[in-house]
């Protein structure tokens, strides 16, 4: 209970942390806003001093910045994301549409990860030193090693353009989702594996470890009674850290890929001034944040009942 | 086991890889739906067939009745009659009549855009005609209703301030699925005026980068793939998959120039600066062109294109003489100094169009070398805008699209005359502003273009460097491609399957 309420304080903190930090980034960048607008608006071969002008009358622009952000922190009180600049639309729908796709890609990429990587990862720690052990270590190594846009091109490369079995881009059909989450699950899974390797190396050294062996139980019964649980702790918390990885890579994945994310529409609010938006996706990037750990430290707390006291 | 696995694959190849999977032609390219403003993300529903306008234009320029079947002027110029194609609906259902057409124009004229900057007062429905009244003669006006902002929509397209809420138009196509930012479907409209289109249903995916686009054609996903990069080109060319098209199209890779800053203000050094370019090169190498550009106006816009001017040529000597006659002597560091000044000068421009950054980086090079430093400034397009309005813009290195309208010279009148946010900055000639409004009331001719081609070509308020290609690639046994170069239309509604 004492953690979500703590989670609940922290979540406040950030909403207003992030939307100060924003809202003083977007103010601090340099160039005139209503012609990044304009420029979002209209692209390169209509932006010019009249449409920056039309924008600016509109948005009334340049006002003084205190009262600007207080009224937007106003209208968050009220659930009021406000609309966007550049499209027009509440701020609130583009984001559920964005986000909701962004959600699905990233939970399919984590279940992905979760059944790639720790498997392999208990196996190769069963047998610290082994074939699998090593070979997994070269693996793991050289997938974190390639940068998600490379992997995403390699993954096209040889699974839609060489054998056409998967389309490259797209989005809406279930196998839309194949290439985009196989591209973030296994930069995940080559660190989850690491993970679950060291994690079952040092649980399958501990005394008590030995000792239910000792006792008489199998080595399957010994994994499946002591290990997992031991091992799905530091994997849990580890889940945790990995969703800002996450993020990071669904913004580089979503723009390979085409699909319609959180990550896509932030880059884009971002190159033209849409303030609203900015402040709403980063909201909703951090609240979440928030809200995954928390459900992570319920969880641990479930495995491990240790650490409630 | 063994034999499953060879089933599933069989059927994810059918799956994937037929010329058009349920008969839909799926049309990608780089542009993003923002919402359904035509100001803003009109040129997508008239690329794609579904909104169309008043007039259209063939691929030389010469407009062609759409919406409307024919206009015609007053005798003194100040009154433009066009009237009205019979018969058309609107998606909805609801006929397009005079009130609606001049309503929808109404609407179109009071945002940013070409229309906005026409002589234009008011806007009368007529008997099946909608009669325009202007504040000067202006012969170009039915080329600006070409523009994909002048497209007309049904009443109820429109919001209450007059922002699009929904896209309702007249074309072949009729959007079933709007999904902004990244894509709609549409299918064929059963009561179009015109002949009906052979491809009953069209999707459009707006994918941002350049390579998957590339890749989606490769691998059959997409049948008509639009902004390639020479790169892709290349690779697709080999590729049995796809065919790739290329046209010319009245875009012009330029320098734009602040004539007033103190470096750049002598025509002489604008010419020494335009004799530093291996425009060649920079064609073969960047952009896998087979030339550079000889003269602002590409051929492709004939009219405007004049064989009988000196070509711009390529000559690092001369520039070094020209800027030695000036007083610019080399200083230690291997660069140009004048009264205690070095001849350094800053290049914006902006990542938008791919090949910008890359020709901005050679062109420092090539400047380096008859001693001028550049340092080189990439950044958001509208820089280029608020820099000549504030007058802290140097160097722009930016693509330019005459074709805005199907008649250069509303780029010509927007960027020549006087000055414009996208042409020339610090230098003013009555003579052309004369002569481009000459042609804009229709008052001039071949002689009054040539003129205005001469003048840029010797003052260099701008610098061209190259001419663009459009570059796009279609699906093996889709046939029917014309790509136009005024980048109005996709040609979807012409497009056959082969049997």
């Amino acid at each position: 209970m004492n953690t979500l309420i703590t989670r609940g304080i922290q979540a406040l903190m950030v909403a207003v942390l992030i939307g100060a930090a924003t809202f003083a980034m977007m103010r601090a960048l340099p160039g005139d806003a209503a012609y990044r607008i304009a420029a979002g608006r209209y692209g390169y071969d209509n932006v010019d001093t009249a449409a920056a002008d039309a924008v600016r009358d509109e948005l009334g622009l340049g006002g003084p910045a205190l009262p600007a952000f207080l009224s937007w922190l106003g209208d968050l009180l009220r659930l009021d994301f406000g609309t966007s600049l550049v499209t027009g639309n509440p701020v609130i729908e583009e984001i559920g549409h964005q986000l909701g796709a962004s959600m699905a890609l990233a939970g399919v990429a984590v279940l992905l990860s979760l059944v790639l990587g720790p498997p392999l990862g208990i196996l190769a720690g069963l047998r610290p030193g082994g074939v699998l052990d090593r070979l997994l270590l070269v693996v793991s190594t050289g997938l974190k090693a390639v940068p998600q846009f490379l992997m995403a091109l390699i993954l096209i490369l040889i699974l839609s353009v060489q054998f056409r079995l998967l389309p490259a881009a797209g989005h809406g059909e279930a196998r839309h989702f194949i290439l985009p989450a196989l591209a973030l699950a296994l930069g995940l899974a080559a660190v989850n594996a690491r993970i679950a390797r060291d994690a079952m190396a040092r649980i399958g050294a501990m005394p008590f470890y030995s000792f239910a062996q000792w006792k008489g139980l199998s080595p399957h019964q010994t994994l499946w009674r002591h290990g997992l649980r031991n091992v799905s702790v530091p994997l849990l918390t580890y889940l945790g850290l990995q969703f800002v990885t996450l993020v990071e890579g669904v913004v580089v994945v979503e723009a390979v890929f085409g699909w319609p994310g959180i990550g896509h529409a932030l880059v884009h609010a971002i190159f033209s001034r849409d303030v609203p938006m900015v402040q709403g996706t980063a909201l909703c990037l951090g609240l979440s944040f928030v809200l995954i750990n928390a459900v992570i430290d319920v969880l641990t707390q479930r495995i491990d009942p240790r650490r409630a006291t | 086991m063994k034999h499953t696995l060879a089933v599933l694959a069989a059927a994810l190849i059918t799956t994937a890889s037929p010329v058009l999977a349920d008969n839909t032609l799926d049309v990608v390219a780089q542009f993003e739906i923002q919402s359904p403003e035509p100001s803003t993300s009109g040129y997508i529903f008239t690329r794609m067939g579904v909104a169309e306008t008043l007039t259209n234009a063939d691929p030389k320029g010469a407009l062609t009745p759409g919406l409307a079947t024919e206009w015609a002027a007053s005798e003194d110029g100040l009154s433009w009659t066009f009237t009205l194609r019979d018969g058309v609906q609107f998606h909805d259902g609801s006929a397009m009549t005079a009130d609606t057409v001049a309503s929808a124009l109404d609407i179109a004229r009071a945002k940013p855009g070409p229309l906005a900057k026409t002589p234009v007062t008011g806007m009368e429905a007529g008997e099946g005609a909608v009669v325009m009244t202007l504040s000067e003669p202006f012969a170009a006006l039915p080329a600006y209703l070409a523009h994909y902002s002048a497209q007309i929509l049904a009443p109820a397209a429109y919001g209450a301030d007059g922002a699009g809420v929904r896209v309702i138009g007249t074309g072949p196509y009729r959007i079933t699925d709007l999904a902004p930012p990244l894509g709609l479907k549409a299918e064929a409209f059963a009561d179009y005026w015109g002949s009906a289109p052979h491809v009953p249903m069209v999707s459009y995916a707006a994918v941002s980068r350049v390579e998957t686009r590339a890749l989606m054609a490769e691998s059959g996903e997409a049948d008509f793939v639009f902004g390639l990069d020479p790169a892709s080109v290349a690779r697709l060319g080999m590729s049995d998959a796809a065919t790739v098209h290329s046209v010319a199209i009245p875009r012009t890779l330029l320098i734009k120039v602040n004539a007033s800053h103190p470096a750049l203000s002598e025509p002489e050094a604008r010419q020494a600066l335009s004799l530093a370019i291996d425009r060649e090169a920079i064609a073969k190498a960047v952009l896998r062109y087979p030339e550079g550009a000889t003269q602002l106006f590409p051929p492709s816009v004939g009219d405007w294109h004049d064989d009988s001017l000196a070509p711009l040529a390529y000559d690092p000597e001369a520039a070094k003489a020209l800027l030695a006659d000036l007083g610019w002597a080399t200083g230690n560091d291997g660069i140009l100094t004048r009264d205690g000044g070095r001849f350094a000068v800053t290049l914006t421009t902006y990542p938008d169009r791919p090949e910008l950054p890359l020709v901005a980086s050679v062109l420092e090079q090539q400047f380096r070398a008859i001693g001028v430093e550049l340092t080189i400034n990439t950044t958001n397009s509208s820089e280029i805008s608020s820099g000549h309005q504030d007058g802290s813009l140097d160097l722009g290195l930016i693509a330019r699209n005459f074709g805005l309208i199907p008649n250069p010279v509303g780029t010509v009148l927007s960027d020549y005359a006087p000055t414009g946010d996208w042409g020339a900055m610090g230098w003013q000639n009555d003579e052309i502003v004369e002569l481009a409004r000459a042609v804009g009331r229709g008052d001039g001719g071949d002689k009054e273009r040539a003129r205005i081609a001469e003048i840029l070509q010797t003052e260099l308020p701008i610098i061209p460097i190259a001419w663009y290609r459009q570059t796009l690639a279609v699906a093996t046994g889709v046939e029917g491609t014309v790509i136009d170069p005024w980048e109005r239309s996709f040609g979807l509604s012409d497009l056959t399957l082969a049997q």
